[in-house]
């Protein structure tokens, strides 16, 4: 269709609608081109909860397993931290466990928990039900995701109860050391870590598929890519990413293992070990730093964009205002995604690359804060005369806002070669990477959790708890990184297992101690949101449809919890974004996407 | 991919709230492509599989630089592989003609032949990974021998992979509970993999020869 064509039909159809003779679009929809999916209906009790192929039980499926797993690597962070701040009594922690720690901490977190949470869990549950479809493309293939995301983290958590542990090498592995005698977990723990991984990423490929071709090709009539919700844009992105950076992740698990097992060069050098020569030659550590990193870097935002995504949608709502900017929104998680290939190397400044490499990657990094800010800005801007409802969504979301910030900030300090040579592998690296990357898309997936258990389970989770919960760890997570940001400055190594009598120790005893007491109550408080999220499951108070009157289609199904299919007989038709909050000209303070334009008839156009 | 409208850059600039905007949207189906969701989905793990291998040979391309790599010498087997191969895509495409000219007799039989060389080409792998141990040269020898191991073994997996699917195609076939239009479809992306994996064939066996 030529251009003035199209536009002469735009005219006439609002002529039309403006002399009142709208035809309303409910009755003149076209039939669906999209034949209605076919979907598998359970009949037994182990296709309806275990072996299910329902997108919303697989999502609740994927968030247990990452919690469960994710507990273990809050208790092994308490041990870190009994050891680092009272190192004479607490003597349980030898240093090959401490090591081990480590490294289960950090890939626990990073891949098993917050990945498998936000994608797993929060795209298995939200992106059918906010696309308006009746589940995933591929519901079959999506079950399978699954399992082999729970055979993924039994392989994980089975180095924990094999001959010499889980392996100690850091959560980035790094060969040679890693496989080396010496290295805790050397003999079994890196194979088991190693196979794990792959494991992982052959389940998330095959979820990844679903969550990509669903949200292209399943939406419902109407739903245009521009009036998705935000959410499923950082679901999207990131899954691309993904489906794009595990592979990196993937063959250097394959090389890395066979090095271990087979005795390949693929990375191992000509080395000494114990005083004898290993048959290894040639091997390049650095080609697997580059293979690491490739996937390392996209990895934060696989982990970040999901959280940008949710926390927009969770501003809007609960300050009741469309978000600010949608389109520039949706083209910064796109950039950033875009950029997320290109900043690899500026986690190898001290590898000994060369320094014109390292001026590189510290530009294309900056120039990532430039999109980043814009979000932060918009986010900002959104509440700025916004209704703000002080809920705990809410509370979430702005902990959110200032703790990216915070982060962010000392990234751009890393991000510059000269200043972060000095600050490598100090605690200062530290607090930042666990401010951005650890409190703050837990804060999103926390507001997220308050935002939604009453759409999953009917009932609202204890607001007074709530409330202690976002307390305690908004300012326990300032007391436990704040400090540690000074002790990088005073150039306390990380992955120290003891400082023993170093000197800037004597100015960080106490600070360590604080760190730890601090670290411990912020533990002990996520027990409190367990119990909370058990407790209100069944007793808590029940909720009405819709309690946040947000107008994404979620809200908006015929029972609550949604059913077997979601969305009744009919599916919805979308006559708008989800961001109609407090629109000018009617009676109504929000309007949710399957009202059709009939129904709000004076509804003004709102200028964003 | 084919765009169903306008392209990517040109969707995301849509100014959703916009009257105008509304009534073109309100029209909207809900694709953004027109490909059926099962191309879709092999497409996107042919994609996850070209940024698998591409980054083999990226890894292959550095570590050859290295003074210790010493190349390979490809058997002349090898080469019958090869050309195996290509045979098996040449049939697959013709299977598919066939398949459009609702030929089904004689789809059924060049499934089979299919069947028959992609399995001629794993053994003829495996024969080629045994030559090379008879002589000594087992994965750790040199890297050379190492990534020669690795290509084959995870092409050799891709392409069991894609057994699975043809097997599945070929039973439905025989036991005649199909249906035409999805069967078709079926028989046109198996082809399109195996298409897929001579083209990643002809890109690593190169690699391995011209080293």
């Amino acid at each position: 269709m030529d251009e003035e064509n199209n536009n002469s039909k735009i005219e006439t159809k609002a002529a039309d609608s403006s002399s009142g003779s709208y035809v309303t679009p409910a009755n003149s929809t076209p039939v669906s081109e999209i034949p209605e999916q076919e979907l598998y209906h359970a009949k037994s009790f182990w296709t309806r909860w275990v072996f299910c192929q329902d997108a919303k039980v697989i999502g609740v499926q994927y968030a247990l397993t990452a919690t469960a797993v994710g507990l273990i690597g809050l208790v092994l962070s308490w041990g870190m931290r009994l050891q680092l701040g009272f190192p004479e009594t607490f003597s349980f922690l030898g240093p090959a466990t401490y090591y081990q720690s480590v490294t289960m901490h950090g890939m626990i977190m990073v891949v098993y928990l917050l990945t498998a949470l936000f994608l797993g869990g929060f795209g298995n549950y939200l992106i059918p039900l906010m696309v308006g479809a009746r589940d995933m493309v591929f519901p079959y293939l999506n079950m399978v995701s699954f399992w082999m995301f729970l055979i993924a983290v039994l392989v994980l958590i089975s180095s924990f109860f094999v001959p010499g542990g889980p392996t100690g090498a850091g959560w980035t592995l790094y060969p040679p050391q890693a496989i080396l005698p010496g290295t805790p977990g050397s003999e079994m723990g890196i194979v088991l870590m190693l196979v794990s991984l792959s494991l992982f990423v052959i389940g998330f490929t095959m979820g990844g598929l679903n969550y990509v071709i669903t949200i292209l090709q399943a939406r419902t009539r109407g739903m245009t890519l521009m009036r998705m919700p935000l959410t499923i844009w950082g679901i999207f992105t990131a899954t691309v990413l993904a489906l794009l950076a595990f592979p990196a992740l993937f063959v250097a698990c394959i090389m890395m293992t066979l090095d271990n097992l087979l005795g390949t060069s693929f990375f191992m050098p000509e080395i000494f070990t114990m005083g004898e020569q290993l048959g290894t030659t040639g091997g390049s550590p650095i080609l697997f730093q580059h293979l690491f990193w490739f996937f390392g870097h996209p990895e934060v935002y696989i982990v970040a964009l999901p959280a940008f995504g949710i926390v927009s949608d969770l501003i809007s709502v609960h300050a009741r205002k469309n978000i600010f900017g949608y389109r520039m929104m949706v083209w910064a998680i796109v950039i950033i995604g875009a950029l997320s290939f290109v900043v690899w190397a500026h986690h190898m400044y001290v590898s000994g690359m060369n320094p014109y490499f390292g001026f590189f990657f510290a530009t294309t990094t900056l120039i990532i804060a430039v999109p980043t800010a814009i979000k932060v800005y918009n986010w900002v801007l959104t509440l700025w005369r916004g209704n703000i409802h002080l809920t705990i969504p809410m509370l979430f979301s702005l902990g959110f806002i200032v703790t990216f910030v915070n982060g962010g900030i000392t990234g751009l300090f890393l991000g510059n070669v000269i200043i972060d040579i000095p600050l490598s592998d100090t605690y200062f690296v530290v607090a930042h990477f666990h401010m951005v990357m650890g409190i703050a898309p837990l804060m999103v997936i926390f507001g997220a959790i308050y935002h939604w258990f009453p759409l999953i389970s009917g009932r609202h989770l204890n607001q007074t708890l709530g409330k202690i919960h976002f307390w305690i760890s908004f300012v326990g997570a300032y007391a436990i990184y704040f400090p540690m940001h000074y002790l990088g400055f005073i150039g306390v190594p990380r992955r120290y297992y003891e400082m023993y009598d170093s000197p800037y120790m004597t100015t960080g005893v106490g600070l360590n101690q604080f760190i730890t007491v601090a670290a411990l109550i912020v533990g002990f408080t996520q027990i409190l949101f367990l119990y909370n999220i058990i407790h209100s499951a069944f007793y808590g108070e029940k909720s009405e449809k819709n309690p946040w009157k947000a107008n994404s289609l979620e809200w908006h199904t015929p029972e609550m919890p949604p059913a077997h299919g979601n969305f009744g007989k009919d599916l919805p038709v979308v006559y708008r974004w989800p961001y109609d909050f407090s629109v000018p000209g009617i009676d109504r303070e929000y309007i949710p996407q399957h009202v059709s334009p009939s129904e709000v008839p004076t509804a003004k156009v709102e200028k964003t | 991919m084919k765009k169903k409208e306008e392209s990517f850059f040109k969707l995301i600039t849509q100014k959703p709230w916009e009257a105008s905007q509304a009534i073109l949207d309100n029209e909207h189906d809900g694709k953004t492509l027109t490909d059926s969701k099962a191309r879709l989905g092999v497409r996107t793990v042919m994609v996850v599989s070209t940024v698998i291998f591409s980054l083999f040979v990226v890894s292959y391309s550095d570590r050859m630089l290295v003074h210790d790599w010493r190349s390979l010498s490809e058997p002349w087997l090898l080469w019958v592989n090869t050309i195996m191969l290509i045979l098996t895509s040449i049939v697959f495409h013709r299977t598919k003609i066939l398949a459009e000219k609702n030929e089904i007799e004689k789809v059924k039989n060049s499934l089979l032949v299919v069947g028959f060389l992609t399995f001629a080409f794993i053994t003829g792998q495996l024969l080629v990974w045994q030559h090379f141990v008879n002589l000594g040269q087992y994965a750790s020898t040199n890297p050379a021998n190492a990534f020669f191991y690795v290509l084959t073994a995870l092409h050799g997996l891709h392409i069991l992979g894609g057994l699975y699917f043809w097997a599945r195609v070929t039973t439905q076939l025989f036991k005649e509970n199909y249906n035409i239009s999805k069967t078709k479809e079926n028989i046109e992306l198996c082809a399109m993999y195996w298409h897929f994996l001579l083209i990643v064939w002809f890109v690593l066996f190169g690699l391995m020869v011209s080293t």
